[in-house]
C-alpha cells in the first residue's frame, strides 16, 4: 500500500506538470459539449423546401401556408418550373421538393384523391423519411379539414394515431445527444492518457528502471490505472454539470448509480488502454490502434444512429463494445430514471468486459521479457 | 541463507544462452563473481553484454543455462533477486519530470526504505555528490555528468548486495568518468560487488578481473594484469584488438 501511495504520487505530479495535458483535461469537455451537443443536432427542424405550385387553387395555397407554418419546413422557394425546382434539390439547396399538379384541388373537390408529389433528397435517408412522414401527416389533416367544410361530415375512415414522446416530450434533442457526447469525451479522454502513460514509459526507458525494482505487478498496475479513473470521473461530474446548468438535461436516476457504472466502465476501458500499450513500443502505434477501437465502439455505440437498426451481426458485435453499454445506461439513468435491476444486462455486459480487459493486460504486462 | 560453499560467489552463470529467433546473444557463458569484486564485461558493440546483463537483472529470461544472482535463481525466483540488485541501464531512466529528490524518494519508496530513512540518505548521498543545493531541479535540466552519478547514487540507495552497470559512463567527459570511477571504488569499499560493462578499455585496469566477450562467447576472463601479461601486451587495449579483431 506504502508503494502504492508513492506510485500515485508519482503519476499525479507528472500528470500535473505536463501542461498540456492539464490543460486538455479541463478544456476538452468544456469545448466539446458547448459545441458538439448543438452541432450534432439532428433535430428535424428546417429542412428547406421548394414548393412548385401549378394548381394555384385555394387548396394549394392552404397546403402552402400549413407547411410555412409548420416547424418543421422552411419554404426555400417558389416555382412553377419542375426542372427548376430539381435542379434545387440536386445541388442541394433544397432538401425537399413538393410538386402540386394542376388538378390539385379539382380532384380533391370531386372526390377523388388529390395527389401531390413529394422528392426528398435521401442522402440523408432520415431527414427524407421524417420528411414524408410530417408532410404525410400535414396533408391527412388538411384533407380531412377540407372534407369537413365541404361535406360537413367528419371522416371516420382513416386511422390516426396520437403521438407522446416519453422521457423527452419535448423532443429535446440535446437531451439524447448529451449523454452520448459525454460518454465519448470520458472514454476518449480515459483510454488515450492511459494508453499512451504506460508506452511513454517505454520510449523513455524509465519502465526498464521500474521492471528491475522488486515492485509487485499488480500495485503497478493499479498505480497505472487509478489516476486515469480519477480523471475520467472528474469529466464525468464535469460534463453532468454542464448538462444541467447550460442543457437542462434531467437526471431522474440516481447519480450514484451514474458514478457507480462508471467506475466499472471506465476500469473495463483503461484496461483494454493498457493492454493496447503492453502491445506497442511507440506512442505512434498506441494512438493508431486506440483510435482504430474508439472509432469502432464509437460509431456502434448508438450514440447518432439507432442500434436497432443494425444488422443482427452488427448488434451481436455491440455485446462486446463497452460503450454501447454505458451510452445506455446513462441516458437510462438520466432521461428516464433508470434503478440498478432496470440496467442488470447492460451492467453485467460492463462487468464482463472490464474483468476480460482487465485480466488480459494484466496477463500481458511482463516485468520480464 | 546462503549454502556455504557459495557464499564467495554471488553471481554464478552456467552455460547461458540466449537466442533471439535465428541469432545467438549470448553463447553458452559460464562465469562466477565474488563478493566486494568490480567486475568488468568488455566487448565491442554488439558481442551481447547489454543481454546478457538483463538477463542477470532478470529484465529479460534466458533461453537455456542456469543463473544464479545474490544466491536466487534468477529465473524463478526473479522477484527476490530484484530486492537484492541496483541496475543502472545503458539510456538513462530516471523521470525527467521530476525533480532529484521526488525520484530518490520514489525509489526509495520502492525499495521499503522508511521515509526517515530516505531523507537521511538522499541528504548524505547529495551532499556527497555536491548536489544538495539541486535536489529540487527537475531531472530533466540536468547535465548528463550529473545525471549519470545520480543514476548510479539512486540504484545503490537501498544498499543492494549487488549493483548492474551497463554502459555508465559512455559520453561522459573525462573528469566526470574519473569522477564516477571514484563512486564505483566508494559503493566496492562498502561491500557492494559492481558489475559493468564498458567499451573504454582504460577503465578495464580499474577492474580486479574482467571478461572480454566477442559474438556472444567469452574469450577472456582474468585480472588486467594476468592478461596484459598473457598475451604479452602493455595496455588492455591491445589485449582486446587481439582477442576481438578477425584473425
Amino acid at each position: 500500500m506504502r508503494i502504492l501511495y508513492y506510485l500515485l504520487q508519482k503519476e499525479f505530479i507528472q500528470i500535473v506538470r505536463n501542461k498540456i495535458i492539464l490543460r486538455l483535461i479541463f478544456i476538452l469537455p468544456v469545448v466539446q459539449l458547448l459545441v458538439l451537443v448543438n452541432a450534432a443536432t439532428m433535430d428535424m427542424k428546417n429542412m428547406e423546401m421548394v414548393i412548385c405550385d401549378q394548381d394555384h387553387s385555394s387548396l394549394s395555397n392552404r397546403l402552402i401556408s400549413k407547411i410555412e407554418a409548420s416547424p418543421f419546413f422552411v419554404l426555400e422557394r417558389m416555382t412553377p418550373d419542375v426542372a427548376n425546382g430539381r435542379e434545387r434539390l440536386e445541388s442541394g439547396e433544397a432538401d425537399l421538393m413538393l410538386v402540386i399538379p394542376n388538378d390539385f384541388e379539382q380532384d380533391v373537390i370531386k372526390g377523388q384523391s388529390g395527389e401531390i408529389q413529394l422528392l426528398a433528397n435521401a442522402i440523408n435517408s432520415q431527414k427524407a423519411q421524417l420528411g414524408y412522414a410530417y408532410m404525410q401527416r400535414l396533408t391527412s389533416d388538411l384533407g380531412h379539414q377540407f372534407k369537413l367544410e365541404m361535406t360537413g361530415e367528419k371522416t371516420q375512415s382513416t386511422l390516426s394515431s396520437t403521438y407522446t414522446y416519453w422521457y423527452n416530450p419535448e423532443l429535446d434533442y440535446k437531451f439524447f445527444m448529451l449523454p452520448g457526447i459525454l460518454v465519448v469525451l470520458v472514454s476518449v479522454v480515459g483510454m488515450f492518457l492511459t494508453a499512451m502513460n504506460l508506452v511513454r514509459e517505454k520510449e523513455m526507458g524509465t519502465i526498464e528502471q521500474i521492471n528491475v525494482t522488486p515492485v509487485p505487478k499488480y500495485t503497478f498496475i493499479v498505480a497505472k490505472l487509478l489516476p486515469f479513473l480519477v480523471i475520467g470521473l472528474f469529466e464525468l461530474a464535469l460534463g453532468l454539470v454542464i448538462g444541467k446548468f447550460v442543457y437542462n438535461v434531467p437526471m431522474q436516476g440516481s447519480l450514484w448509480l451514474v458514478f457507480g457504472i462508471a467506475s466499472l466502465y471506465l476500469a473495463g476501458l483503461l484496461g483494454l488502454g493498457l493492454l493496447l500499450s503492453t502491445f506497442s513500443a511507440s506512442q505512434q502505434q498506441v494512438t493508431f490502434v486506440s483510435y482504430f477501437f474508439l472509432l469502432v465502439f464509437i460509431l456502434m455505440s448508438g450514440i447518432f444512429t439507432s442500434v436497432d437498426n443494425m444488422p443482427e451481426w452488427g448488434q451481436k458485435v455491440n455485446l462486446f463494445n463497452p460503450l454501447f453499454y454505458f451510452i445506455d445506461v446513462m441516458r437510462s439513468i438520466l432521461l428516464k430514471g433508470a434503478q440498478f435491476w432496470d440496467l442488470w444486462r447492460q451492467i453485467l455486459g460492463i462487468t464482463i468486459l472490464a474483468i476480460s480487459f482487465l485480466t488480459l493486460a494484466v496477463l500481458n504486462y511482463r516485468k520480464t521479457s | 541463507m546462503r549454502k556455504a560453499e557459495s557464499s564467495m560467489d554471488v553471481i554464478k552463470v552456467d552455460k547461458l544462452v540466449k537466442k533471439f529467433g535465428d541469432f545467438t546473444a549470448n553463447d553458452h557463458l559460464s562465469f562466477q563473481v565474488k563478493k566486494g569484486e568490480i567486475f568488468g564485461f568488455l566487448g565491442a558493440n554488439g558481442a551481447g553484454k547489454t543481454t546478457a546483463i538483463k538477463i542477470l537483472c532478470g529484465l529479460s529470461a534466458p533461453t537455456e543455462g542456469r543463473v544464479e544472482v545474490a544466491g536466487f535463481d534468477v529465473e524463478h525466483q526473479t522477484e527476490k533477486v530484484k530486492k537484492s540488485i541496483g541496475y543502472m541501464s545503458q539510456k538513462f531512466s530516471l523521470y525527467e519530470d521530476l525533480t532529484v529528490f521526488e525520484n530518490i524518494r520514489l525509489f526509495g519508496a520502492i525499495y521499503g526504505l522508511s521515509a526517515g530513512l530516505i531523507r537521511e540518505r538522499s541528504e548524505r548521498m547529495l551532499k556527497n555528490l555536491g548536489l544538495y543545493e539541486q535536489r529540487n531541479r527537475l531531472i530533466g535540466n540536468l547535465s548528463l555528468g550529473w545525471k549519470q552519478k545520480l543514476a548510479f547514487s539512486v540504484a545503490i540507495l537501498h544498499r543492494p548486495q549487488i549493483v548492474f552497470l551497463d554502459e555508465p559512463t559512455s559520453g561522459v567527459d573525462p573528469v566526470t568518468r574519473r569522477q564516477f570511477w571514484e563512486l564505483i571504488y566508494q559503493a566496492a569499499a562498502e561491500g557492494i560487488t559492481v558489475f559493468i560493462t564498458t567499451h573504454y578499455l582504460d577503465e578495464a585496469e580499474y577492474c580486479d578481473r574482467v571478461t572480454i566477450m566477442a559474438d556472444g562467447k567469452i574469450e577472456a576472463l582474468e585480472t588486467p594484469r594476468k592478461l596484459k601479461k598473457q598475451f604479452d601486451c602493455e595496455t588492455m587495449n591491445e589485449v582486446f584488438l587481439k582477442l576481438t579483431r578477425p584473425h
